[in-house]
């Protein structure tokens, strides 16, 4: 197989079947994630608990000043992705040929900083699992393997944008094949947490809210 | 049939062609490859020096696009004379002989220069069911390309049909055309892929086989010298590109302004040729600068890289379409995993019995 095989590959069929795992993957967690149902309050219950769900759901997104290094970095590599991932020009034709519409991309000198952002971000985090011992402790080998498959995405489209290595046509199917990598391993691994962050904050949250500690 | 042996000096001559321009012409054939400027000297000496080249020249499955770009695209110039300098013993379309006249001409080249000859293919091979899809004087083509290549010098595959199979090859591939070097593999194999090439790279490679040998070839046979940039590399319309200005369509704002086709679907970026910087029609345009797209026609199995106006980031299939069956299928299986955890938990809510104290004071002792 060549390089032009490859990228029609990752392009074609690989893109179809990638997109189809984690479709499904997300239904599938989804459903099971809601058929868990509440857990049954044997107190008297003070409140819906909405307020609190909410409250969670803001409250955890702010940032926590004690560790500012560390959480400015994962703050600054999810922002990151997000603009990457979301408004860099190619990307948007590939949501608009699937979704059926678009919206605006931004100049590719600004994807640029935010790509070196992210980049930066994502090692920094990495390297704090190394040295610090109650982070370390704490990390498993998914956590490694989670982070790899996101960064793989990010480190090889910087590489194929700026044609670093090797030839573009090469470097763009590793490119789009890595992200077919994330997008298999996102449903069922720790990534979930991209669809699933709001639903756990709001159940601890309206948990906390209906015993009314929150 | 077997010319006179004459040298190209005199053949120049004979047509009014000054020392002085031959010399230029050397120049921007050894500048067009980007060889060393002493190249230019050596390419003169040699090509002055050299014998009629016997060349014969095999049109399989193909269209005759690449002859007529090889032969109508200039106007007789010392491009041409290096082709009337060649013998080209035998061609199809351009011989006068036909019939078993023209088999016998094939041959007796093929019987007299054996080993020297160089063949140039144009068109795919069939190979299903022995290859009966395409026979010229009752023999298939695959046995003419086996018989005429066992005896060849080198080969040269001119067109992307001959190259990597091409529009013949396209998926479902009825024929089961094949590519040259897919077949042949104990000769050296130049490719010149296009659809159809640039003459100026055909008439420079072959001035460049006559005089310095095979020249240096990239992964996929293509001479580095025309094909080691990409389209997108070269292309006049790349900083539209790093500044985010595209066409949407071909007749909007962008496009009047000459904007990037990339969302419109230009296939630059991974297309390898030389059209951004020799250009067409004696160095007149190329496709883009004629405000369409490249459609990557020097590329192997271009025909299935998906649409020509589907830009190189979106699917060559229908993702969302599977999507909606994978949202279908991940309800089912969702619901009934639910349903399986549901009624696990009621088995054990069921399964529960009361112990009491008594109970566990006896199972401690």
């Amino acid at each position: 197989m060549n390089e032009v095989e490859l990228l029609n590959w990752a392009r074609g069929p690989g893109l179809v079947g990638a997109s189809f795992i984690m479709v499904f993957g997300i239904i599938l967690r989804l459903f099971e994630i809601f058929s868990l149902g509440k857990a049954k309050e044997y107190a008297e219950v003070r409140s819906s608990g909405a307020m609190g769900g909410i409250k969670t759901i803001i409250q955890r997104s702010i940032p926590e000043p004690r560790y500012w290094r560390y959480i400015g970095a994962a703050y600054l590599f999810h922002v990151g992705l997000f603009v990457v991932i979301f408004f860099f020009m190619p990307h948007i034709l590939m949501f608009e040929s699937v979704l059926g519409f678009s919206w605006p991309a931004l100049p590719n000198f600004i994807i640029d900083i935010f790509s070196v952002l992210t980049i930066g971000g994502m090692i920094y985090t990495l390297m704090s699992r190394f040295t610090n011992p109650s982070r370390r402790i704490m990390t498993v080998f998914s956590d490694y393997l989670v982070w790899a498959v996101t960064f793989l995405p990010v480190i090889t489209g910087y590489m194929t944008f700026h044609r670093f290595v090797g030839d573009y046509t090469c470097m763009l199917a590793i490119h789009i094949l890595s992200v077919e990598l994330l997008m298999i391993v996102l449903p069922f691994s720790k990534l979930s947490h991209s669809f699933s962050f709001a639903i756990s904050r709001w159940y601890t949250g309206s948990a906390f809210g209906k015993r009314g500690t929150l | 049939m077997t010319k006179k042996t004459h040298r190209l000096s005199d053949e120049l001559q004979k047509h009014g062609i000054s020392r002085r321009s031959f010399l230029k012409f050397c120049t921007a054939m050894a500048s067009a490859m980007a060889l060393p400027p002493m190249a230019a000297n050596v390419m003169a000496e040699t090509l002055e020096k050299v014998q009629r080249q016997s060349v014969i020249w095999l049109s399989f499955q193909e269209c005759t696009g690449c002859t007529e770009s090889l032969t109508r695209s200039h106007k007789p110039s010392i491009e041409s004379l290096i082709f009337d300098f060649i013998s080209l013993d035998y061609h199809h379309t351009l011989q006068a002989a036909s019939g078993d006249a023209a088999e016998l001409a094939r041959e007796q080249a093929m019987h007299a220069h054996k080993g020297k000859y160089i063949l140039i293919v144009d068109g795919s091979i069939p190979t299903k069911d022995d290859g009966v899809y395409s026979t010229i004087a009752g023999m298939t083509n695959l046995d003419m390309l086996k018989e005429v290549a066992k005896d060849a010098a080198a080969i040269v595959s001119i067109g992307t049909c001959a190259a990597y199979g091409g529009l013949p090859k396209a998926a479902p591939n009825p024929t089961g055309a094949q590519s040259v070097s897919e077949i042949i593999k104990d000769k050296p194999i130049i490719n010149i892929p296009g659809c159809p090439p640039i003459p100026v790279v055909m008439t420079g490679v072959l001035a460049h086989v006559l005089t310095l040998g095979i020249p240096e070839l990239d992964s996929h046979g293509r001479p580095v010298a025309f094909y080691g940039d990409s389209i997108h590399d070269r292309c006049y319309r790349r900083p539209f590109y790093d500044q985010g200005l595209f066409a949407k369509s071909f007749d909007d704002d962008g496009a009047r302004k000459g904007w990037c086709l990339y969302e419109v679907g230009c296939k630059g970026p991974v297309t390898h040729n030389a059209c951004a910087t020799l250009k067409w029609n004696n160095g007149t345009s190329f496709p883009i600068q004629s405000g369409h797209g490249c459609i990557g026609c020097s590329e192997p199995d271009f025909w299935d890289a998906g649409g020509f106006y589907k830009a190189l980031s979106t699917s060559n299939a229908e993702p969302g379409h599977w999507a909606g069956v994978a949202l279908g299928a991940g309800a089912v299986v969702g619901a009934a995993a639910a349903l399986a955890n549901r009624h696990s938990h009621k088995q054990a809510e069921s399964d529960k019995t009361e112990i009491t104290l008594d109970d566990m004071k006896e199972s401690d002792a």
